[in-house]
């Protein structure tokens, strides 16, 4: 199996976010990036059918020169090949241009490929947007949010998360899958593997050798504030023992809150 | 015209689109346009009273034998026809499992950009403003799209519903024509939990548990408790869920769900910073935890500082006092 798997370096969820008001950007001095979790089990996911049905993994990544790092990661778990699309533009928030290059970039370098791979939403931009639009632009079949993923020959069964419960979707491949939490445990590099994937060369392809002009890939979505969340009070704590308090808490639910 | 996507599950519309509706009604209003109702399968005559009380002025009835299942492809193809027929300004989505999976595959098909999940949308200038959480709610944006028409989805259990009117208007059903082989993928079957599990981003209240919980046995005391509550739903912290206690779908936090529900209830959970950016726009917050010094209490409405174990089994004993 030929498997393409895409991949975002974003902030660590255990990142504050703070905010340059000027420019309405995230301020990253300070920041820890890493891959975003999703797409560790997209990258996991591809491994395991590898290894199951032969074939090869390329990773894939739009962003600046830094999100080598994470590529190198993905080496080092164990991927064949990494790719780095080199978009300078900061996080637009913008979905459908990083469709566009990846579809473009799909069409020209990898037209042979049986799955793409990528993780539910980036976390961050938390969008959910690209897995559908790549689908819609290739005419592929998509499964996203997937739990579960088999594959029999050029038929696919994936169990998908919808709101309490789960659906089985059937499709064809080539197909478009996106990872959720519980589709596997991503293994961890090993020593072996992080000394070859810093020998690799990660090629990189610009916008031009994709055949993409600059108002090609213009953000559609233009950003006028950035803000933090308005600020929670503390409220009050509740004394006393623990009858008492979970007496007083939910007279105060009924009354005050007006919740129960 | 202003369009919105009206989801059904099981021959049933979902509170989220009808809350999607709700938004695009105001919102057209603003700007003196009209909302017409799309829904895509069959047998959906049924749901046109409902549609209609809360303001659409059209239902376009989107029929093919081939879309009685759920299809991304399938889908999108039949509001795709409709979008170049009707030519609308606006087309919303309730940002559910398929609103999320749906939305963007018809705005790539029009080649326009999306906003994602929106919890404010507002009218300046003539035009509409959206505004979205990012980092799962650490930071919030205000944004306009530059392409039209304009797509949006709408996060469930934050837009108000309209009061519903006793109104009627014009049913159009359209067959839709879905070219040989255009559908390569769609869903063959639902599972269900045992059960009416409501998901803890649609509950009205989340009864959560965290590392102080202990272990998987003692979530059942907090499923007892959810079970006393009318659409309440269990949630966990990140490190219950990777300590197996309670499966995934139930996390809340930056790695798991965002929600934004009536109450959220944090038993045990201390109040990491990914925790706090999922739940933080909920609009009551209770925090039992016995350290006095957990985040949690900074953000809490009410708190309690105390051995849950003792707290969880009064409180059940006092709702169910309420409930009944």
């Amino acid at each position: 199996m030929n498997i393409l798997v895409f991949v975002k370096r974003v902030p660590d969820t255990e990142s504050k976010i703070r905010i340059h008001h000027e420019t309405n950007t995230v301020i990253e001095e300070g920041l820890n990036f890493i891959i975003s979790s999703n797409d560790e089990y997209a990258v996991e996911e591809a491994l395991r059918l590898r290894e199951a049905k032969g074939g090869q993994v390329t990773v894939i990544s739009v962003g600046a020169e830094e999100s080598t790092t994470i590529l190198r990661k993905c080496l080092a778990m164990g991927a064949d090949e990494a790719v780095l699309i080199k978009d300078d533009l900061k996080e637009t928030y913008d979905g459908l241009r990083i469709a566009k290059m990846i579809t473009r970039a799909v069409e020209k370098k990898f037209p042979h490929f049986d799955l793409l791979l990528f993780g539910k939403q980036s976390v961050g931009a938390d969008n959910a947007q690209v897995p559908s639009m790549v689908a819609e632009m290739l005419g592929l079949p998509q499964a996203n949010v997937v739990t579960k993923l088999e594959i029999n020959g050029t038929q696919g069964t994936a169990l998908r998360e919808i709101e309490g419960a789960e659906e089985k979707v059937i499709f064809s491949l080539p197909a478009v899958v996106s990872a959720q939490k519980g589709l596997n445990e991503p293994r961890y590099e090993t020593l072996k593997g992080i000394m070859a994937a810093k020998k690799k060369i990660i090629p990189v392809m610009t916008l031009e050798e994709l055949g993409l002009r600059k108002e090609d890939v213009a953000p559609q979505v233009d950003i006028t504030k950035m803000e933090m969340p308005p600020a929670r009070q503390a409220g009050k704590i509740i004394p006393g023992p623990p009858e008492e308090a979970a007496k007083k808490l939910a007279e105060l639910l009924r009354r005050e809150a007006k919740v129960i | 015209m202003f369009l919105v996507f009206i989801e059904t599950r099981e021959g049933k519309v979902k509170k989220s689109s009808l809350e999607a509706l709700s938004e695009t009604k105001r919102r057209a209003g603003e700007l003196g346009s009209d909302v017409g109702a799309a829904l895509v399968g069959t047998g959906l005559e049924c749901l046109n009273p409902e549609i209609f009380s809360f303001g659409a002025s059209q239902i376009f009835l989107l029929e093919n034998e081939q879309l009685a299942p759920y299809s991304s492809q399938g889908y999108a193809t039949a509001l795709h026809e409709l979008v170049k027929e009707v030519n609308p300004k606006a087309i919303f989505f309730a940002a559910t499992a398929m609103g999320r999976d749906l939305a963007p595959r018809l705005a790539a098909k029009l080649g326009v950009a999306l906003a994602s999940d929106c919890t404010k949308v507002a009218v300046k200038d003539g035009k509409l403003e959206f505004t979205r959480p990012v980092y799962a709610g650490k930071a919030f944006l205000t944004l306009t799209l530059k392409s039209m028409p304009q797509i949006a989805t709408l996060r469930p259990n934050v837009f108000p519903l309209v009061e519903p009117q006793n109104a009627v208007g014009e049913v159009r059903k359209k067959e839709v024509t879905i070219p040989p082989g255009a559908i390569k993928g769609q869903v063959a079957e639902l599972l269900k939990e045992k059960g009416e599990e409501i998901d803890v981003t649609e509950a009205d209240i989340i009864v959560s548990g965290g590392r102080g919980m202990k272990g998987p046995e003692n979530f059942a005391l907090l499923k007892e408790l959810a079970a006393l509550i009318p659409r309440s739903a269990v949630g966990a912290s990140r490190s219950a869920v990777d300590s197996g206690w309670i499966g995934h779908q139930h996390q809340v936090g930056q790695t798991g769900k965002t929600v934004s529900p009536n109450l959220y209830m944090a038993f045990g959970i201390s109040g990491a910073i990914q925790h706090l950016a999922g739940m933080s726009s909920s609009k009551h917050i209770v925090a039992v935890n016995k350290d006095p010094e957990a985040p949690i209490f900074k953000v809490a409405d009410y708190g309690i500082v105390g051995d849950l174990f003792q707290v969880i089994p009064a409180l059940k004993a006092e709702l169910k006092k309420l409930f009944e």
